[in-house]
């Protein structure tokens, strides 16, 4: 005679050991997306125009060497530590999904912090200041030479257009494929649709 | 990396001024308000878990006891407790480097304190989840 297989007989034997449902919440799935651009070009504002959460200010130190004089005349190497800000908002999105969106740092000496931000994240919107082109150079460099999707949002402050989309696209020489479009970054609705077209890039990046 | 040949973005601009980036000189303040970051984890600057992404969630087991209860992890344990939060989050909330969470985060996880979701149900990225991605965009456009 055959043992009672116990799959059959295990199932109803566990009566009282499961935890209530309330005190293990399913944990939201997070993604994220990168704000860069040149400093004081909206960064903060566009995050803080659709974030759930007012703007928050995240810090890595970091050590750096200081050529220095020291009192003696002498020339000193010394170590300094610094600290980087990050500003990032979040939005909670149906289908317990968290997106997070995180503004980089402004100047390349912090490109390892930006190494640490893109990984993992669908892509980044690039704010473009069309009065500083040359602040956000840096920014395009860095995500064509990492193949990350990304779209150039041309930030509007006050409304008016200085220059037309293609004149920005031809001065950064930006493949036809990047989407370039004005954007203004206190407008949730604005924001709102840059982060549409860089997910629908995303996405378009992922289909074989 | 390529930043001989990529113009300094900061060339001939006025300093940087705001939160945007700071160091003990721009407030005036001397070094003596930087908490070195090793003084709060034991001399470590990489844990095991070193790589945790700045989004990876954190929540509090519940019940749990810290035995060794220093005030970064304390401060950890309670925020964790109270509702899920993000690497960055609890380096923003508790005033502490990123570096510093890391780095605390893991050993809370390693002895059970804390739990640390990341990725989706099924894919270590889900930035690399089509189907998480659509659901991005259609939370986006529905927002």
């Amino acid at each position: 005679m055959a043992f009672p297989r116990s799959d059959l007989t295990a199932a109803p034997a566990r009566p009282s050991q499961q935890v209530p449902v309330e005190t293990m919440p399913v944990a939201p799935v997070t993604v994220k997306i990168v704000v860069a651009g040149g400093f004081a070009v909206g960064k903060t504002t566009f995050i803080g125009s659709i974030s759930d959460i007012e703007p928050l200010s995240t810090e890595a130190a970091m050590t750096e060497h200081s050529l220095g004089v020291d009192d003696a005349g002498g020339v000193t190497d010394r170590k300094t530590t610094t600290t980087v800000a990050m500003d990032f908002g979040r939005i909670a999105l149906p289908g317990n999904l968290w997106l997070y969106l995180f503004g980089t740092p402004g100047q390349d000496r912090f490109h390892f912090m930006w190494d640490d931000l893109i990984t993992g994240a669908i892509g980044a919107v690039v704010l473009v200041d069309t009065e500083r082109l040359d602040a956000c150079f840096d920014a395009v460099d860095y995500f064509e030479a990492r193949q990350i999707p990304f779209v150039l949002a041309v930030n509007c402050f006050d409304g008016v257009a200085r220059h037309t989309l293609d004149d920005v696209r031809a001065a950064l020489a930006v493949r036809p494929e990047v989407p370039v479009f004005y954007t203004d970054a206190r407008s949730r609705q604005a924001t709102k649709q840059a982060l549409i077209s860089l997910v629908t890039l995303a996405m378009a990046r992922m289909q074989p | 990396m390529d930043d001989a040949a990529t113009p300094d973005p900061d060339a001939g601009r006025p300093p940087r001024r705001g939160h945007d980036l700071y160091d003990a000189d721009a407030d005036g303040a001397d070094d003596s308000r930087i908490v070195r970051p090793y003084t709060r984890t034991r001399g470590r600057t990489r844990s095991a878990r070193n790589d945790l992404p700045l989004e990876a969630l954190v929540s509090a087991v519940p019940g749990a006891t810290d035995p060794v209860a220093t005030s970064e992890r304390r401060g950890i344990l309670k925020l964790a407790g109270e509702s899920m939060l993000s690497i960055a989050e609890l380096s923003a909330h508790l005033s502490l480097p990123l570096g510093v969470i890391r780095v605390v985060v893991g050993d809370l996880a390693d002895q059970g304190l804390v739990t640390v979701h990341t990725g989706s149900a099924s894919s270590a990225n889900p930035a690399n989840d089509l189907k998480v991605l659509e659901s991005v965009l259609d939370g986006i456009s529905a927002l």
